[in-house]
């Protein structure tokens, strides 16, 4: 299966601060397909990283440097307006929409096939028919499954990975990973992932920043 | 048998007794000084319309004064309404409640004493057994012993004296229009300048009397129960004339002031600047105390303006009557009378028969410098009597059908 | 002992209520043997339908309540989801309590005195932008339709709902949907609005249901701002209980069962339209459009409470401005001269009346707030999770005050208690205990258990941990749960003048019977008093624990 290709997200320069100490700082490029792991123990101001170049830094902290991708500078942009998909720990699938309700969530307004292209994503993750489902009838497991294909619908350009494995249980864990890279690594989009737990650095097959 | 005869005495003598209780419990006016004696310590509960701050002035003043004098203590129960006590007492009655009823003292004139008196409501006679009644010199004075053509009988005294007296703002207008018709041509001229208070407000409602016995041309029936007349036929000209006037009335006549405080208010804005009041001393008060120009100026209507007396009556279940009669009692006296006549303090004028009192007493009434705002000296003199009560509820009724939802 | 506490206050709420409904429906069907109702009779009804304008007293008291519910609601949605973050947010939250504080016949006054053909508005724009010399003749405030009532309804209203909702958010974790509907590519005010709301709105449910209650029955507000020919039903109800004519006794009776129903017909229109917008808004929500719209929304959100937090303060300082001016002719902006008459002559007649407030709120709220520690202690311990309770306990919202309140009178007549000062301090109660159950229920509930826990393992008692550990951690909490029953009770007006019959004076009662009509500088003067009192139950509640030497960083606030 040939996959897609995607601008790289370049990290140039990137230091965060809180109180005039400073937290990291970054200074990195990936290319289409692939996953920086980002890994420190807690309190390192790994996940500030993720809020600064999603457009969502508090305001407490100090950063500087760029974020691109390709030839776009994300710091110019509002965060609505960045592309960029975000993973947390908790799936977070909207209580008031149904499983298929949330994946249409993600679709663009103008799409011809709406209803096609949900069906195909759940039948991708072996979910296929959950569409009227209420999510908070899945499980753990499966509310993350549909919680990555909403993001994939949405055609991010990149996306950021906050500790996406750590609430589930060691069985689904590898599933769960190998489902989430080789889908990414499918749609060639560049991916940034924080985590303390080594195992999810090495199913990631990437170059890995060690902080702190 | 011995026995039995004693123990039937005995029952007697304890039934009697029981039935004379009742009696012994109300005190006896004539023997004022076991009056006053039980009265100490009492707590009286006079329910006093409270809509003007300085009537209730007033009332807070004579509540300090009898603490001090007599011991008995004063509440002031704010009405929005008289006819809300006539209901209580009226609900007590009839829920057999009739030694602790929850008022002492009614003020009260007109249809609701009317309706106090037709129900056996009121304790009394009283009045006439009053120390300072003499004071009142009713005979020369028949207005202190009739409210609105029924005589009183003892079961009301006197506390106060209204009459109508318009007032407007000599710097908006200079030609206050001095009878009904040229009330009308005035408005004509001034549309928004004037109203009177909503119905069944009793100053709006005296009003409507005004203006009937002016307008009307069968003037005797109103002074006879409105159920001998043709109410219609007396009272077509009231309707044609309002029809007229309302259109020219402060906010077209589609809302009217609440009461007649409210109309000092709205000069006061200058929304309005024709109005008129019960109390003849309204006017120089309001401008004493920054709420109306100094350009005010107040005056009676050419062909007299309605006046009455007002009274206090106790309800028959009242738990407090020697209080409530020494309150009464109190509000007659000369020291009394007189605080409330100053402009200071209320301005309501007096009952008592000021030429009657002995020269000291008299100069306590001496108001000194006259106001400018104030009524002239010799406009109060032409004063009509109030029709019957009847007329008042009947009057009222039909103003709402016609005007009661815009 | 304490596992009585939440019967106890099931009893107190739901007793009385039911007392006074039942005391009230049997009189409007003709049974009220103590005034000689001794049969069933239409005779009520047929009188009450017979009476000029009733069509329109149900409408304007009907529409207002919908109306004002409505628009508030939809400013409070849109000021959270155009605001987030914002220094705006920052600073409406530090407002919204003071604001929430101010009872609802002080806003009404000032809200009057703003917008009244001679108020502050008129006077800034003439004579420079109209030309009026004197005002103009125009029908603002008691305007037939109730348009002004319901501006000021929504001016109280809006602080409510807005505590109520910033209550429910946390629950939710708004930030990350919002971040996740961000991150998807939606502006933030659309993403709000679809992401959070929708989830919000079932928590403030219950609030929202009490507003349209209080709207459609308010009697202080519909005083002052409502129309008087015919005024709302429930203005009428009280002058047809204080007629002298018997009669209308029965009338009124019936005509509070017709509020009651007025009241439920609204409440099951709004449920209606909940449905309805709910199959309207099901494409919407996930259509995907993600900017449309957002511009507007996010002005309108920003700037529609901005204005309705500013004209409640500028209600405020036209009180002010009068209870201070001298003669002050239209169109003049300021009054010639400011004097300190107005406040030294109201100063004896405000020692009672201040007294009387303060006792009956202090006490009230003491006990409501006894209760309903023991009932979220009881809670506790038990473990039970009250969901069904909370109807119970809205209950005394829901229902009209003037619907059940004459029959509570009646039903405490003939049990022999004539009203006095206790019965007053317990009508307060009932309605009081909603108010502080709900500021303190869910900071009680999110308490770290942690920290009973330590306690008990350190060796001490249950009672002793809710002592010496639950209550000192939760001091801030608990203070401004007192601060907001102390402010319901000090704007309580029906109740004080019903079940005191008048002989209880409060300020509140002591101000709007000024209302119809006695001098705008004495009203300003009480309406001040009136408003002030309980800002000075939260400016305790802010500064005790200070003061305390309790007040760490790391405690709830």
């Amino acid at each position: 299966m040939t996959a897609s290709f995607c601008a790289p997200l370049r990290l140039e320069q990137i230091s965060i601060a809180l109180a005039g100490r400073e937290l990291l700082a970054v200074d990195a490029t990936i290319s289409s397909g692939e996953v920086l792991t980002v890994m420190g123990p807690s309190g390192s101001g790994k996940s500030t990283l993720l809020a600064y170049i999603a457009g969502f830094l508090d305001r407490e902290f100090t950063a500087s440097g760029g974020v691109w991708l390709g030839e776009r500078d994300l710091l110019s942009l509002p965060a609505e307006q960045r592309n960029i998909g975000l993973l947390f720990q908790d799936p977070l699938l909207f209580p008031h929409l149904s499983v298929g309700g949330n994946l249409r969530f993600g679709l663009p307004r103008y799409l011809k096939d709406k209803r096609q292209q949900v069906t195909q994503a759940l039948e991708q993750v072996g979910l296929a028919g959950f569409e009227s489902r209420d999510p908070a009838t899945l499980s753990g497991g499966q509310q993350s499954r549909v919680a990555l294909m909403r993001l994939l619908l949405s055609k991010p350009r990149a996306v950021l990975l906050d500790e996406p494995f750590s609430k589930l249980d060691t069985a689904l864990r590898q599933e769960m990973r190998t489902l989430v890279f080789s889908q990414l690594r499918e749609a060639g989009l560049p991916a940034l992932l924080v985590t303390h737990d080594h195992e999810d650095a090495n199913a990631a097959e990437g170059p890995v920043i060690e902080l702190g | 048998m011995p026995n039995k005869r004693n123990s039937l005495g005995a029952t007697i003598a304890v039934a009697m007794l029981a039935f004379s209780l009742p009696v012994m419990a109300n005190p006896d006016p004539s023997d004022w000084q076991s009056v006053v004696a039980e009265a100490e310590g009492q707590t009286v509960y006079w329910n006093a319309w409270g809509g003007d701050t300085r009537t209730n002035r007033y009332i807070d003043w004579v509540a300090e004064q009898m603490q001090a004098q007599y011991g008995v203590d004063v509440e002031h129960v704010k009405l929005d309404d008289t006819g809300s006590a006539v209901a209580r007492v009226l609900a007590e009655k009839q829920a057999g409640n009739h030694t602790e009823g929850s008022i002492d003292l009614i003020w009260i004139n007109g249809e609701n004493f009317a309706a106090m008196r037709e129900s056996d409501l009121l304790f009394g006679p009283f009045a006439e057994s009053l120390p300072h009644f003499a004071l009142t010199n009713a005979a020369d004075n028949p207005e202190v012993v009739t409210d609105f053509t029924l005589p009183t009988e003892g079961y009301e005294s006197p506390w106060g004296k209204a009459q109508i007296t318009f007032f407007y703002d000599s710097a908006q207008t200079e030609t206050p229009p001095q009878n009904m018709q040229a009330l009308l041509a005035w408005a004509n001229a001034n549309p928004g300048q004037f109203s009177y208070p909503r119905i069944p407000d009793f100053t709006g409602s005296t009003f409507l009397k005004q203006a009937l016995i002016e307008l009307t041309d069968q003037e005797e029936a109103l002074y006879q129960p409105v159920s001998e007349s043709d109410f219609e036929a007396v009272t077509e000209p009231l309707w044609a004339y309002l029809d007229a006037l309302h259109p020219h009335l402060w906010r077209s006549g589609r809302t009217f002031p609440d009461s007649g405080p409210n109309l000092r208010t709205l000069m006061s804005d200058g929304e309005l600047s024709l109005a008129f009041s019960f109390y003849p001393t309204d006017a120089a008060v309001a401008v004493m105390e920054y709420e109306l120009p100094e350009s005010v100026r107040s005056y009676v209507l050419e062909g007299g303006t309605l006046g009455n007396v007002h009274f206090v009556a106790i309800p028959y279940n009242s738990p407090h009557k020697a209080g409530a009669m020494v309150l009464a009692n109190f509000l007659l006296s000369p020291e009394a009378q007189a605080q409330k006549q100053s402009l200071a303090m209320w301005g309501d004028r007096s009952v008592l028969d000021i030429d009657q009192l002995d020269a000291e007493t008299q100069t306590l009434f001496e108001q000194g410098d006259r106001h400018p705002s104030e009524l002239p000296a010799d406009a109060l003199s032409n004063t009509l009597p109030e029709p019957h009560p009847s007329w008042m509820t009947a009057l009222q009724n039909a103003w709402l059908e016609r005007y009661g939802v815009n | 002992m304490l596992r009585l506490a939440p019967a106890l206050i099931i009893a107190l709420l739901v007793l009385p209520v039911g007392a006074g409904l039942m005391m009230v429906l049997l009189p409007a069907f003709g049974y009220l043997p103590a005034l000689g109702g001794y049969g069933a009779s239409l005779a009520p009804w047929q009188m009450l339908f017979a009476q000029p304008g009733l069509g329109r007293s149900v409408v304007v008291s009907f529409a207002s309540g919908l109306v004002s519910t409505a628009v508030a609601l939809v400013i409070v949605a849109l000021f959270l989801a155009a605001s987030r973050g914002t220094w705006l947010d920052r600073g409406i939250r530090r407002l919204v309590s003071p604001l929430l504080a101010i009872p609802h016949a002080a806003i009404a006054f000032g809200f009057a005195f703003l917008i009244a053909p001679s108020g502050l508005v008129a006077r800034l724009i003439s004579p420079s932008l109209t030309g009026w010399e004197s005002p103009p003749d125009a029908l603002i405030i008691n305007d037939p339709w109730g348009f002004s009532l319901m501006a000021g309804l929504v001016l109280k209203e809006v602080p409510f709902l807005l505590l109520m909702s910033l209550a429910a958010l946390p629950q939710l974790a708004p930030e990350k949907r919002l971040l996740l509907a961000r991150s998807l590519g939606y502006s933030p005010t659309i993403g709000w609005l679809k992401t959070v709301l929708p989830s919000l709105y079932p928590l403030i449910r219950l609030p929202v249901y009490a507003v349209i209650a209080y709207a459609t029955s308010v009697v202080d507000m519909a005083l002052i701002l409502g129309p008087k020919l015919p005024p709302t039903l429930s203005v009428s109800i009280l002058s047809w209980f204080n007629d002298p004519d018997i009669s209308h006794r029965f009338m009124a009776s019936a005509a509070a069962v017709l509020q009651l129903g007025v009241t439920v017909a609204a409440l099951l229109c709004w449920w209606l339209l909940e449905q309805l917008i709910r199959i309207l808004t099901r494409r919407w929500l996930i259509n995907g459009s993600r900017q449309r719209g957002e511009i507007i929304l996010r002005i309108v959100g920003r700037s529609a409470l901005l204005f309705s937090s500013i004209t409640a303060l500028a209600a405020l300082v036209g009180l002010g401005l009068f209870s201070l001016a001298g003669f002050w002719r239209f169109p003049e902006v300021l009054p010639q001269m400011l004097t300190l008459d107005h406040w030294q002559r109201s100063g004896s007649m405000l020692v009672t009346p201040l007294v009387n407030t303060a006792l009956i709120g202090l006490v009230s709220t003491a006990l409501a707030t006894v209760l309903v520690l023991a009932t979220l202690e009881n809670e506790h311990r038990q473990h039970i999770q009250p969901k069904r309770a909370l109807w119970l306990l809205y209950l005394p919202l829901l229902v009209p005050q003037i619907a059940f309140l004459f029959g509570l009178i009646v039903a405490a007549e003939s049990l022999g208690i004539r009203p006095q000062l206790g019965l007053v301090i317990a009508g307060h109660l009932l309605f009081v205990l909603p108010y502080v159950y709900l500021s303190l229920a869910e900071t009680y509930r999110q308490l770290d258990p942690r920290w009973l826990k330590v306690a008990r393992s350190l060796g001490v008692s249950r009672s002793s941990a809710f002592w010496r550990v639950r209550l000192p951690l939760l001091l801030a909490p608990l203070l401004t749960a007192f601060a907001v029953g102390l402010a319901v009770s000090i704007g309580q007006y029906l109740p004080t003048q019903l079940l005191g019959a008048g002989r209880v004076t409060t300020v509140t009662t002591e101000a709007v019977a000024l209302a119809s009509g006695s001098n705008r500088r004495l009203i300003g003067v009480w309406a001040l008093v009136q408003a002030g009192l309980p800002l000075i139950g939260f400016m305790l509640a802010l500064g005790l624990p200070r003061l305390l030497g309790t007040h760490r960083r790391d405690l709830a606030t």
